[in-house]
């Protein structure tokens, strides 16, 4: 390992990475099978992260993240019912929803905008009394966030080939055929978001944990950030089966967090973080664009040549 | 097997767009019955067929559906026993999804035997294989592969498949070859009437071609300015040709037929 990457930085963006890969995942669902900007996700971070944390508090460290899913569930379930019930449209209902999330939000956390989790047994300070041996010390949390985001990969390519996951996938590829078919979209949203949301509330929760620490911030730009992620592992694989793509979402993820790593290596400062997460989004938006076009030119530029040699 | 009763439909009511699509349409057809619909652009054949599958309600009048009332039926729930059918050859088909996941929803849907956790089988895969090869297409070796890749012909011969998988209690074929080339657009053709005639379906088919409106099924309509104004079957229509139903035209709407593509394909 070279000074300019240590061991540490990289194992803190492979953890960073499998953290919010859950967000980018709730985003795969959303996003790219359901065809719909979630703007809740921000808030149902936070949401995710605080319940999660008021439930550690308590003691139930493990309880808290099906807390923390349950609570997604509910905020993704309000999403949907704007959407498919109210008439609000669907990046209307995720902005309402967000802004609602904020006050929830400090309510859970107890008017506070700040929690600390320090005295408390979180699942990670469990796990690291398992054993004392060095190497273990230094590689139970990504040990820990891998499994949690091998169980949630695993769950969801299965969920998504079940005939309720094909519907859901159905409503987003061709509005059309979902008419025709006895598909119920409002019924396919509804699940499709609830299932999203709770992916990014198990992300909230199990950040809080690995953090110590539950911020009313922490959600802000989440959306973003898992959409740069998403579109990176999307870009990395055109086609195959939703267990492979749901594994590329996760590498994207991971690949983010060394991109971000890496900026801010070369002394970037921490407050530039938002800016560098903004610049990767559009390159990795532009990039297959951009890519289509180079593959144009060279094609043209191959074309020419070979006709000025015809001559 | 269908009975309309006097629907209507006006849309935009109450503005300058207003438009009424369908004034006092009664229609029967008796189980098994196929039934060709000829009419110019704007006569109401696709807002026929939209009413029947429930894509608006009708202002007035009643829709049943062997023997159910399905006027106020919602939609999602009606195509489970209505197979349609759009002359996009995209419509009918999810294009990232593969052939397979396709034909498993069109078949779980209709069938009713998968739970809202079944998993596509071993036994459904053969089914789907066995009903592929019936379209000689290749398309059975191919079950993996994004319906995206397959040609406009492959997606409407495979949505045709995925409506009569399970048979349905009515077929709407809205001008369901018009956008292929005239080669498929004949495969297309031949594969829905062996299909409609093997299940014997009842079947409502939106033409612009003559000969297919008098050649195809056993009754042949008409429709002009939201209404039918001519149905026949039976002997009559046996023997008529296609100048006499261009003058049945002329003598029913009052005026030359102005369309075009019925015109040049006749």
């Amino acid at each position: 390992m070279s000074s300019f990457l240590t061991l540490s930085i990289v194992q803190s963006a492979l953890e960073l990475g499998c953290i919010y890969a859950l967000v980018a995942l709730a985003l795969f669902v959303s996003f790219s099978l359901l065809n719909i900007a979630d703007l809740s996700t921000d808030g149902c971070f936070t949401l995710g992260c605080a319940v999660g944390a008021v439930v550690t508090m308590a003691g139930h460290p493990f309880l808290a993240f099906f807390a923390a899913m349950a609570a997604g569930v509910a905020s993704g379930f309000i999403t949907a019912f704007l959407q498919t019930k109210m008439g609000v449209q669907s990046i209307l209902a995720g902005i309402i929803v967000n802004t609602g999330l904020y006050t929830i939000n400090l309510m859970v956390m107890g008017f506070s905008s700040n929690i600390n989790l320090f005295n408390t047994n979180t699942i990670f300070s469990m796990a690291k009394e398992l054993s004392e041996s060095e190497v273990y010390r230094s590689w139970y949390k990504i040990i820990i966030v891998v499994c949690i985001v091998l169980l949630v990969c695993v769950f969801l390519a299965w969920f998504l080939n079940t005939s309720l996951g094909l519907s859901i996938r159905a409503t987003g590829d061709n509005e059309y055929m979902v008419r025709a078919s006895s598909i119920n979209p409002g019924f396919t949203i509804t699940v499709g978001l609830c299932v999203a949301s709770a992916m990014t509330a198990l992300s909230g929760a199990v950040l809080g944990q690995y953090q110590k620490s539950c911020d009313i911030n922490y959600g802000t730009g989440q959306v973003t950030i898992a959409l740069a992620s998403l579109i990176i592992g999307e870009s990395l694989i055109k086609k195959g089966s939703i267990f492979k793509r749901v594994i590329f979402v996760v590498l994207g993820s991971c690949l983010y967090r060394f991109i971000v790593a890496i900026a801010l290596r070369m002394n970037l400062p921490a407050e530039a973080l938002k800016l560098v997460s903004a610049v990767i989004v559009a390159i990795a938006i532009s990039f297959p664009y951009l890519k289509e076009k180079a593959g144009f030119y060279k094609h043209r530029r191959d074309v020419m040549r070979q006709a000025s040699k015809n001559v | 097997m269908l009975q309309i009763t006097d629907i209507s439909k006006t849309f935009n009511p109450g503005t300058v767009n207003e438009k009424t699509a369908l004034q006092n349409v009664s229609l029967h057809l008796d189980s098994g019955d196929f039934a060709t619909i000829i009419g110019s652009n704007g006569a109401g054949k696709s807002t026929l067929f939209n009413a029947i599958t429930g894509a608006f309600y009708v202002d007035s009048g009643r829709i049943v559906l062997d023997e159910e009332d399905i006027t106020f039926k919602k939609e999602h729930l009606r195509s489970k026993e209505i197979g349609h059918l759009f002359q996009d050859p995209l419509l009918g088909t999810a294009p990232h999804m593969s052939i397979e996941e396709n034909m498993a929803l069109a078949y779980m849907r209709a069938s009713g035997k998968h739970s809202l956790f079944g998993r596509i089988t071993k036994s459904d895969k053969e089914r789907f294989r066995e009903h592929l090869a019936l379209l000689d297409m290749g398309l059975e070796d191919r079950m993996k592969n994004p319906v995206g890749l397959l040609s406009g012909g492959q997606r409407q011969a495979l949505t045709l498949l995925m409506a009569t998988m399970v048979t349905p209690k009515l077929l709407l074929l809205d001008e369901h070859t018009a956008a292929l080339d005239p080669a498929t657009a004949e495969k297309v053709l031949n594969l829905t009437k062996r299909i409609v005639a093997e299940r014997n379906i009842t079947c409502l088919m939106v033409t612009h071609n003559m000969h297919q409106a008098l050649e195809l099924g056993n009754r042949t309509l008409m429709m002009n300015g939201g209404n039918i104004v001519l149905d026949v079957s039976g002997e009559e229509r046996a023997n008529m040709t296609v100048e006499d139903l261009l003058e049945q035209f002329k003598v029913q709407v009052g005026e030359q037929l102005d369309n075009d593509r019925i015109l040049l394909s006749k």
